[in-house]
């Protein structure tokens, strides 16, 4: 066991996949020389050269297909892009090619990739480097989409998905990158697809992703110190595929539901769970459902104005607070 | 023609010069053979039994042959919609081509592609793409696993003058030189992006030959009409690439004969300008070397029909073929062949 932070864990994630298999290579902007704009792949370059480890050009799509060309002819490409609302300059790989060659084809063409890239507020950045896009790839067949929310997770996650066989989307979070967390000695490997149980509980359910994991777990924390109202909370881990039967399983016990989602409101992946969860779970309800996200807004620059546009943790308890009563 | 550089071309020295009598035969087999197979693909069309959209290659077939003669096994094809001719010629049978257009479960993806995403990986064939551009930086990336592993496989990325205007196009440019990959990229001007002429949106008189000077690339423009050339100046690329010289820009001066798809008649071409290009219509000069070169008019003949002969018993075989059963609407989603994405 060592303490270990969420951005060394990314590059012992990726480290741990290279010594394993050389057809493992890494590429992307300032990524090999800088060790990655966020420090995120220091000592890569070092350890495995600059054959495996290379810097691009800014040249988003140019990285999005070089790395589908070599995973569809043999290679384990994972390809860095550095902010995720830079999929806007690339999206037609993410849309149209990694996840349809192999339907397309007829099942001819592979696409065994990951993406890895920078997501989500809470630097300041602005509306153009903050935003967090995982519902932009999760409506699209063919793709993988995880978020991991603690240094464990990103090690475990990281293997998962460089040794998928599909396309995978690895939401890392920029606000999460000097966060701490206990990781085990040793080859960490995890299983896309499975949510977890961050915290149990017995009156409700709350769903949260990435930063909005550790607010959730604050808000319990609040929740039932202050007004006796014990929360489970269900890290969701894997948008894609989605552990439906762990959220299921909550729901049925709890009978309530909130999703904690850093996404403007629209078309946020809580919208999906709770879809499911009214569709096969509704007579386990004991209330409706409730979304908790940012609002239908780009997102301002200002801190005291970006504070208020994420669900904090103030927010959660309240939301759940005034739902539990009524 | 006047700005062509032929620099391929070399004195005649009968037909056993550098080409050779084997392969010129291959290249006019493989023009004859896609040319028909793409006539016919067109009056099935007209029969209505292809169905969707198609983007035929009549015209342009010499660089399609050129360049497939002169590719080794390992190499590899990434085509555009417009890729049926660029399938055919690396060896893929006419029935699986016509069976997919026909969208037939004897077709290359049993229907799943259909004509604008032809792929045969067993040939080399890495997919045919339908948004302009995206396959260059893909071929990039096929280059780079082949420079990883230290193959001397060479990836081969054909696509249209209109596609030098869009950002990968230029993204993939730079890229390939900046990493030496063994990568060629083909531009196949036939001078009309869709029903636009290709002068008009295009801020250089040759849309990728004028480019090559901005990544450090030599100008190349050939006569793509010609197989011989193409396949000279394909020779020469392959082995830069195989040397670990890096990546060519190759511009072939072309003509599409019928419109841009299925539903284009074409009325925005001035008058004549058909005409003059079917003078130099690749078959037929080909057709007119090989007699040069004192091949006898039973051999032509003969190639001619047995290409006739495969292109007709394809159609009957794709007629007669059933349509792709209805469970693999959802199948080949996710590499465990299903589309489940969830538990
Ligand atoms: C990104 C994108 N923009 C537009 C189109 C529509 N489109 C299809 S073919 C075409 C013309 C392409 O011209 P060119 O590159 O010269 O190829 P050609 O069709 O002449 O072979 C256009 C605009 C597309 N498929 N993808
Ligand atoms: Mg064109």
């Amino acid at each position: 066991m060592a303490e270990l932070t969420y951005r060394d864990a990314v590059a012992r994630g990726i480290a741990q996949e290279m010594e394993r298999d050389e057809d493992v290579v890494f590429l992307g902007e300032d990524v090999a020389d800088a060790g990655g704009v966020f420090k995120a792949t220091v000592g890569l370059l070092e350890k495995f050269g600059p054959i495996r480890v290379r810097d691009t050009p800014i040249s988003e799509q140019a990285i999005m297909g070089a790395a589908m060309g070599a995973a569809m002819t043999g290679l384990k490409p994972i390809a860095e892009i550095m902010f995720s609302d830079f999929f806007a300059v690339c999206f037609d790989y993410i849309a149209n090619e990694f996840p349809k060659s192999r339907y397309m084809s007829n099942g001819q063409l592979k696409c065994p990739l990951v993406v890895r890239t920078g997501n989500g507020a809470g630097s300041r950045f602005g509306a153009q480097h903050s935003q967090s896009v995982e519902n932009w790839c999760m409506m699209i067949p063919g793709l993988k989409v995880v978020a991991p929310s603690n240094p464990r997770d990103v090690i475990g996650l990281m293997a998962a998905a460089v040794r998928d066989p599909d396309p995978v989307i690895f939401f890392e979070h920029k606000s999460l990158y000097a966060t701490k967390g206990e990781v085990p000695d040793g080859e960490i490997v995890d299983t896309l697809g499975t949510a977890a149980i961050a915290r149990p509980g017995k009156d409700a359910t709350i769903l949260a992703l990435a930063l909005m994991v550790p607010r959730a777990l604050a808000a319990a924390e609040k929740l039932k110190a202050e007004h006796g109202i014990d929360c489970e909370v269900v890290d969701v881990r894997s948008l894609v595929p989605l552990d439906t039967q762990t959220i299921l399983g909550s729901v049925a016990r709890t009978h309530r539901l909130f999703t904690v989602e850093e996404n403007p409101r629209l078309c946020g992946w809580g919208a999906e769970i709770v879809s499911i969860v009214a569709d096969e779970a509704f007579y386990d309800l004991d209330g409706p459902p409730v979304r908790i996200t940012t609002p239908h807004i780009p997102l301002p620059a200002a801190d005291i104005l970006e504070d208020i546009a994420l669900p904090t943790v103030d927010r959660i308890v309240d939301r759940v607070k005034r739902s539990m009563n009524s | 023609m006047a700005t062509v550089e032929n620099r391929a071309q070399k004195p005649a020295a009968g037909i056993n010069d550098d080409i050779g009598e084997a392969t010129r035969l291959e290249l006019y087999r493989s023009q004859v053979l896609l040319r028909e197979a793409e006539q016919r693909a067109f009056d099935l069309f007209l029969q209505n039994l292809v169905k969707g959209t198609s983007h035929l290659s009549l015209g342009q077939e010499a660089v399609a042959a050129g360049f497939a003669t002169a590719m080794k096994p390992g190499d590899l094809s990434f085509c555009t919609y417009r890729g049926h001719a660029h399938t055919l010629a690396r060896g893929v049978p006419v029935e699986k081509v016509l069976g997919e257009l026909m969208q037939r479960d004897n077709g290359l993806m049993r229907g799943k592609g259909g004509s604008m995403h032809l792929t045969s990986a067993e040939h080399g064939v890495m997919g045919s793409y339908a948004i302009i551009g995206a396959h260059l930086p893909i071929a990039c990336g096929a280059a780079w696993r082949a420079q990883y592993k230290g193959t001397k496989d060479v990836s081969v990325c054909f696509f249209g003058d209109g596609t030098t205007n869009i950002g990968a196009f230029h993204e993939a440019l730079n890229f390939a030189v900046v990493w030496k990959l063994p990568v060629i990229f083909v531009c196949e001007n036939n001078l009309y992006m869709e029903y636009t002429p290709i002068a008009s949106v295009t801020a250089v008189k040759q849309p990728a030959a004028d480019r090559a000077a901005a990544y450090g690339l030599e100008r190349i423009l050939i006569d793509g009409n010609d197989a011989d050339v193409v396949y000279r100046t394909a020779q020469d690329a392959f082995a830069k690439a195989r040397a670990g010289a890096g990546p060519s820009l190759i511009e072939c001066l072309t003509y599409r004969h019928s419109g841009h798809s299925r539903a284009d008649p074409a009325k925005y071409r001035p008058e004549g300008e058909l005409e003059r290009w079917k003078e130099r219509d690749p078959v037929k000069v080909y057709r007119e070397r090989l007699k040069q070169f004192g091949v006898d008019d039973k051999a032509i003949a003969a190639i001619e029909n047995d290409v006739r002969k495969i292109v007709d018993d394809a159609t009957e075989a794709c007629k007669a073929a059933p349509m792709p059963p209805l469970d693999l609407l959802t199948t080949d989603v996710y590499a465990d062949g299903g589309f489940a994405w969830r538990n």
